[in-house]
């Protein structure tokens, strides 16, 4: 990001900017759309036209809300890019445009407004995929946190791809594309009474490419899944529960930093339920999984991939463990917010 | 991790499983209670239980802060927070415990109470420090262990005239606690509770060293081994446990050596000396009312007690009435013996708090172990070493 | 109950502190509990304080008791095959 860019701004968001007159129009032409600039979105209409290719589209909405806005590795600006698009591409879809929709607290800096949207913009022209339409809203200071970004993505599937949820079958493997719980780890870092020293950065990333590459070897991918919130155990049990299956995982297979898992041991956390915003799990069957890995392991976001499990036939739609030291447990849904714990 | 990863070695567990399969006889059964729920989060989390050879079992025993606290003492901290809009420090395993008609401080949080979670006591005294016009009031609770670091914040809080900050306390004991369990009818009269022996504290000794616990072993003939906390530990004192039995001796032995010691953390000892003296009672979740089972802070630092500070209202608490929390706390019941288990007591609706804290027999049960019967991932384990 | 971790201590503060690492992990805790803390020291970290030092001759011992504790199945079949 070129930090030169905002050099001057000063002031920061107040009513008018929400009002619909001058203030608002300046503040998205002079932020929004200059930064964000492309064809479609300098259309400057509320609704936008565009051209979408044949076949199946996908949609996917999400709102960001994260504290601390700014984080190792990201801010809610790419954070908000990276996790739609994400969503889109977990259906096998490929991204093709992307709405945005800011609420801002009166109150709130104009510099980390425009730094937000300037890490938008630079994660979009990294993703190829263009916000074609926003929206602003302002409301008083007390009744937000600063920002809140909702994204809407839309996409297409490429013909012969079924990917869902409740497609895991008994004897299908099950393969995370890197190492679990940066993301948690490094916003925990920046935690207000908690705050740790690491290295461990957010590993924000949107994925769209990853996938194109797996869906170009194995097109038969039964499941794919981004394990956002809740982490690994969550984003499995509820695969497990759509395909009405049960899972076996491996603990010594699953990909993990030790720098995240000594922050979980200082405070009491399980990586396993640790959120991801740059991590998929894939299941397919076990005789792709090789071929699956070795096209993971080329592209940058998938060179830690690993099959970390096998789905099993189970009734109860369990997700177990073998654990590092020999024996079994169960992982189960997570119950609220993980919290740091002191027994 | 070093001290961590060592003692979780799947050879070595391997090794002293073999040991306790031959020291174990193959005629009798062994129960031990596992005092602390430190122990029992390893039993479950590591799947110990599946290396011990099927006559060993544990009882899993009280020392579990969260669950002990009655719901009464909660009640009074949301009603610090709530009434007397004090700025509440808590530690994260409290929020989720749920009070009267189901009310946690996470839900009076959401109600507008300023409730903060907190590490450690040292982020407490700065919440103070930043918030010179607020009370700001310290939820504190825990065994030994935790009680230390309390009495630091004491002592800082007067040394730096620190107006504003107080400590609601909460403190237990966890001989007194053991005592009153060997004591109690059910392991004394009606045998309904059987304990052959004990794993010992690991991090309250560290503090309080393990020469309390001589006096249990001669008095009541039970052995008990102060035993860590990683599953190598738990695997290692549990064959210490089954050969003193089988010696016929009832001795205090140490298998936590690396940071227990006889005498344990003097310093800390005459700090917390300093601040807090014993309570002549306290009631405790499951035991009822223990005699000299708790610390309340001296008058000396009378300043800085929030039980002084603040008029607290009578109250009429109330568990729910069919959990079955306090006969599990003394092992006379298992978690699946409770109606409410895993039907509407669930992690994420807790009515209990056994069921709250991860170290909780029932969160434990739930979390780690439920349905083991039926568990694929043991036969796949099985598999993997016929392989 | 009590969670806490083996850390080691790197740098010396101010007021009873002292910062220590757990792998690449830092965090700032207080040693106000423990007497003649160098760092090098290995310290049990309970809610941000030290609450004993590690020793590290019972360690080893503690772990060669457990290595002379009984004998993998590999061995044991080893000795299965040499005495048939």
């Amino acid at each position: 990001m070129n930090m030169m860019e905002t050099g001057g701004r000063s002031g920061s968001v107040d009513m008018t900017h929400g009002g619909g007159g001058r203030a608002m129009a300046s503040l998205i032409s002079d932020l929004f759309q200059r930064h964000l600039a492309n064809d479609l979105l300098s259309q400057g209409h509320d609704a936008t036209r565009f051209e979408v290719p044949a076949g199946r589209l996908v949609m996917s909405t999400d709102g960001h809300v994260i504290s601390p806005l700014f984080f190792p590795g990201g801010d809610i600006g790419s954070l908000a890019v990276h996790g739609t698009l994400n969503d889109v591409a977990m259906a096998g879809a490929r991204p093709l445009y992307l709405t945005a929709g800011f609420i801002l607290e009166e109150g709130f800096p104009l510099r980390d407004l425009e730094r937000i949207v300037m890490s938008m913009a630079e994660a979009c022209r990294a993703a190829g995929v263009p916000i074609v339409t926003g929206d602003t809203k302002v409301v008083e200071k007390g009744k937000g946190d600063g920002v809140f970004i909702t994204t809407t993505g839309l996409g297409v599937v490429p013909d012969g791809v079924d990917i869902s949820g409740d497609k895991a079958r008994p004897g299908h493997a099950i393969i995370v594309s890197g190492t679990i719980g940066d993301h948690g780890v490094a916003i925990l870092s920046k935690r207000e009474n908690l705050e740790f020293e690491t290295e461990i950065r957010s590993d924000s990333a949107a994925l769209h490419g990853l996938v194109a590459g797996m869906i170009d070897a194995v097109p038969t991918i039964a499941v794919l899944r981004d394990p956002t919130r809740g982490g690994l155990a969550a984003t499995l049990n509820e695969i497990a529960q759509q395909s009405k299956a049960g899972m076996v995982l491996d603990e010594a297979a699953i990909p993990m930093k030790p720098d995240v898992a000594a922050a979980c041991e200082l405070l009491g956390l399980d990586p396993l339920y640790v959120a991801n915003e740059g991590k998929l799990i894939c299941i397919c069957a076990a005789d792709e999984a090789d071929r699956l890995l070795a096209v993971m392991r080329a592209h940058p976001l998938g060179k830690d991939a690993a099959v970390v499990g096998q789905v099993v036939e189970d009734t109860a739609a369990m997700v177990q463990m073998k654990t590092g030291f020999g024996g079994g447990r169960i992982v189960d849904w997570l119950a609220g917010e993980q919290l740091p714990r002191i027994c | 991790m070093k001290y961590v990863d060592e003692f979780r070695d799947r050879e070595l567990a391997e090794k002293l499983a073999s040991a306790i399969r031959q020291e174990a006889k193959p005629d009798r059964k062994y129960y031990f209670m596992e005092f602390c729920g430190g122990h029992t989060h390893a039993i479950f989390r590591y799947g110990v239980q599946d290396l011990m050879p099927k006559n060993v079992e544990f009882v899993h025993g009280p020392g579990c802060p969260v669950c002990v606290l009655p719901v009464r003492r909660l009640d009074d901290a949301v009603e610090i927070a709530e009434k007397h809009n004090a700025i509440l420090c808590t530690y994260g395993d409290m929020m989720r415990v749920p009070g009267t008609k189901q009310r946690s401080l996470i839900r009076a949080k959401a109600d507008g109470a300023d409730i903060r979670m907190v590490y450690s006591t040292t982020d407490a005294l700065k919440i103070a420090r930043d918030n010179p016009d607020r009370q700001v009031v310290f939820f504190a609770i825990g065994f030994e262990t935790t009680t230390p670091p309390t009495a630091v914040a004491i002592r800082l809080a007067k040394a730096g005239s620190l107006k504003n900050f107080s400590v609601f306390c909460n403190h237990v004991l966890t001989p007194s606690a053991i005592q009153h369990i060997l004591q109690s009818p059910e392991v004394r009269e009606l045998g309904t509770v059987h304990i052959d022996g004990f794993l010992g504290p690991s991090h309250v000794s560290s503090v309080i060293g393990y020469e309390p616990y001589e006096f249990f072993a001669e008095e009541f003939q039970k052995p008990v081994v102060i035993a860590g906390f990683e599953p190598l530990d738990v695997m290692q004192s549990t064959h210490m446990l089954i050969r003193q039995i089988n010696e016929g001796r009832h001795e205090v032995e140490n298998q936590y050596a690396r940071v227990v010691t006889r005498e344990g953390n003097e310093k800390a000892q005459a700090m917390v000396a300093d601040v807090l003296e014993l309570r002549s009672s306290f009631e405790w979740r499951g035991l009822g009312t223990v005699p000299y089972s708790a610390l309340r802070i001296r008058d000396e630092y009378a300043e800085f007690d929030a039980e002084k500070r603040f008029e607290l209202t009578p109250k009429k608490s109330r568990e729910v009435k069919s959990c079955e929390c306090p006969a599990i706390l003394r092992g006379v019941k298992k978690p699946t013996d409770c109606k409410l288990f895993g039907t509407v007591c669930r992690p994420d609706n807790p009515m209990g708090s056994c069921m709250v804290s991860s170290e909780g027999a029932c969160a434990a049960y739930y979390t780690y172990g439920r349905q083991r019967a039926a568990a694929p991932a043991e036969e796949a384990a099985r598999e993997g070493e016929a392989a | 109950m009590c969670l806490a971790i083996p850390a080691k201590v790197v740098e010396l503060a101010d007021g009873d502190m002292a910062t220590v690492a757990l792998e690449g992990i830092k965090k700032k805790i207080s040693i106000a509990l423990l007497e003649d803390v160098v760092p090098g020291d290995y310290v049990l970290v309970h809610v941000g304080y030290a609450l004993h030092k590690v020793s590290p001759e019972e360690a080893a011992r503690t772990l060669k008791l457990m290595s002379e504790a009984g004998v993998l199945k590999e061995e044991l079949e080893e000795i299965a095959g040499e005495t048939q």
